[in-house]
């Protein structure tokens, strides 16, 4: 599918939320990049929300600690469907720098379920909202699969 | 006597950047205790670097956080130059001096920035992000990267100052003394932002020195400490650095956010101008030690000793101790003391007598660094299931504060 295209006519406005499973905060102080005026994501109809109950979009930095692995569930499940997961950073991929660690679950595709991953340690802002936009074919899909289950119930 | 509450905040929360939990002891309104617990993103790095050549820890050290990451291999560096006895280069020093500038500035205006939107004065977030995005440019120019540089290495810097670097860094420090001024007189000139932080989370003098606050948070509350007045490492030597204290510049050091937020914008001035000597006084020669990094790693074999060192990053002092043993190539022991485990000793004594819609601003106060701190604490378990209050109703409580007061 053409991206381009997609983002020329956004058929949602995306929420994203954030969740900092246990990362350096590069990826982080580069997701407030992105709200900030010079990328500013919201030109293009997205926004960051401060709950996951609100978001389509989960971004998640870090390579899990043991301790975030339940809280990283947990906001996983309050997010509602359709919702789809963005990595960011290589950390979050497979570990990166931290592949050897004691004191870690991750990368976060063992405990939740990704869609797009992100690479760079950290990635640049652009890369980032190319991720999140990204998403937007997954969540389409989504929702048309949702949508089909619930006209077969009814 | 009103009932007490306890509420947790974190770990994961809106107001701030990363995980940390502090159960808060409430009386209706009022902050009664506090107690913090961190360890949530402990990722045992110090750990993972005793399988690493200290060409490669410079990597790790580098993500130990992401914000000050240069100091953080600026300290670790130096302490294998410590034990291995290398020098460094007079050229390679004074780049070094530069990023660090460079760092702290970017750092400070991002922590200027966040404590503006946590009292939900989002038009000076935008602000003080503009501002950033110069200094992230020049680093970019300087090195290829916006957050994690690369530029240290044992023995120098990997990157030189060319032509273009100078013009962009002259440029730079133009453009802040230019456009830094408005932004500084937005937020304090605003009586809004002024009875935000205002006496809230105040850090006497005495309390100062008797938890070891360190960086800007002891220097708000009128401690006179530097490393770069005190004991100067690289290119400090040469320039005379006086540690800002918001008595010189104010009369008197309250010790609140306000006066946190003074010293970090006046550090950025502060930082301006040993940018703009940096940049007079460049040495020529050569930027680093030695070039080929398997003759620096044979080197760093045949070295046995502890290493020491200690400088200033934005956030306070970070001391790096590494150990290296002779003929083994891996360092065989590392230990990092970050900053904000010094300021963090000192969280339940701001929260006191505060109001709970501040504890958001009062964390992000000393500018936590959470990343850097959490290394190698035993993580304990956690105390069971409470009532949580949700993030958006904490950042909710502090903006309808900050609409309160608007509407006297
Ligand atoms: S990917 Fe790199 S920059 Fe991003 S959180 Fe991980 S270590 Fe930090």
């Amino acid at each position: 599918m053409n991206l381009a295209k997609y983002l020329e006519i956004l058929p949602k406005s995306l929420w994203v939320t954030t969740c900092n499973s246990g990362s350096c905060n590069g990826c982080d102080i580069e997701i407030v990049a992105t709200i900030s005026p010079r990328y500013d994501i919201e030109r293009l109809g997205m926004k960051l929300v401060g709950t996951p109950r609100h978001a389509d979009v989960l971004v998640v930095t870090g390579p899990v600690t043991k301790f975030m692995t339940e809280k990283l569930r947990r906001i996983y499940h309050q997010m509602p469907d359709p919702k789809v997961v963005v990595v960011v950073g290589n950390c979050g991929a497979s570990g990166d720098v931290f592949y050897k660690s004691y004191n870690l679950d991750g990368p976060v595709d063992r405990i939740i379920p990704v869609d797009v991953y992100v690479h760079g340690c950290p990635p640049r802002p652009e890369a980032i909202i190319e991720g999140v936009a990204k998403a937007v074919l997954k969540l389409e899909n989504l929702k048309a699969s949702l949508e089909a289950k619930e006209e077969a119930v009814s | 006597m009103e009932k007490q509450y306890t509420i947790p905040i974190g770990p994961v929360h809106v107001g701030l950047k990363e995980p940390i939990t502090a159960w808060l002891d409430l009386e209706g309104e009022k902050i009664v205790g506090a107690t913090v617990r961190p360890g949530a993103i402990h990722r045992g790095i110090e750990f993972m670097a005793r399988e690493r050549n200290p060409i490669q820890v410079i990597y790790l050290a580098e993500r130990i956080c992401g914000i000050c990451s240069f100091s953080h291999i600026t300290a670790f560096v130096r302490a294998v130059e410590d034990a291995a006895g290398i020098p460094v280069p007079p050229r390679g020093q004074y780049i070094r001096a530069l990023t660090l500038e460079l760092e702290r500035l970017h750092s400070h205006m991002l922590w200027a920035g966040v404590a503006c939107y946590s009292i939900g004065f989002d038009s000076a977030f935008n602000l003080g992000m503009v501002l950033r995005e110069k200094v992230m440019d020049v680093l970019e120019v300087l090195s290829g990267n916006r957050v994690n540089y690369g530029v240290g290495t044992i023995g120098g810097v990997r990157w030189d100052i060319t032509p273009k670097v100078a013009a962009a860094v002259r440029e730079m420090v133009k453009y802040y003394r230019a456009e830094f001024y408005p932004f500084y007189e937005i937020v304090t000139e605003d009586p809004i932002a002024h009875a935000r932080m205002r006496h809230v989370g105040t850090l006497s003098y005495e309390d100062a020195l008797r938890y070891g606050a360190v960086g800007p948070t002891a220097r708000a509350s009128g401690v006179r400490c530097d490393l770069r007045h005190s004991s100067p490492y690289e290119a400090y030597a040469d320039f005379d650095v006086t540690p800002i204290v918001p008595q010189d510049y104010y009369g008197k050091a309250y010790g609140d956010v306000f006066d946190r937020f003074l010293v970090r914008v006046h550090e950025v001035y502060q930082s301006l101008d040993i940018v703009d000597k940096i940049m007079d006084g460049l040495p020529e020669g050569d930027i680093v030690w030695e070039k080929n990094a398997t003759k620096v790693l044979l080197a760093l074999k045949k070295a046995e000793g502890t290493g020491w060192s200690a400088i200033e990053a934005p956030r306070g002092d970070d001391s790096h101790v590494v150990h290296l043993a002779a003929g083994d190539e891996n360092v065989t022991w590392w230990k990092v003391r970050a900053p904000t485990y010094a300021n963090a000793v000192s969280w339940p004594v701001m929260f006191r007598e505060n109001e709970l819609a501040d504890a958001p601003l009062i964390i992000n106060s000393i500018d936590p660094c959470i990343s850097c701190m959490e290394r190698i604490l035993t993580t304990d378990v956690g105390r069971g299931d409470q009532r949580l209050l949700t993030r958006k109703e904490l950042l909710k409580m502090s903006r309808e504060k900050t609409r309160r007061l608007m509407g006297k």
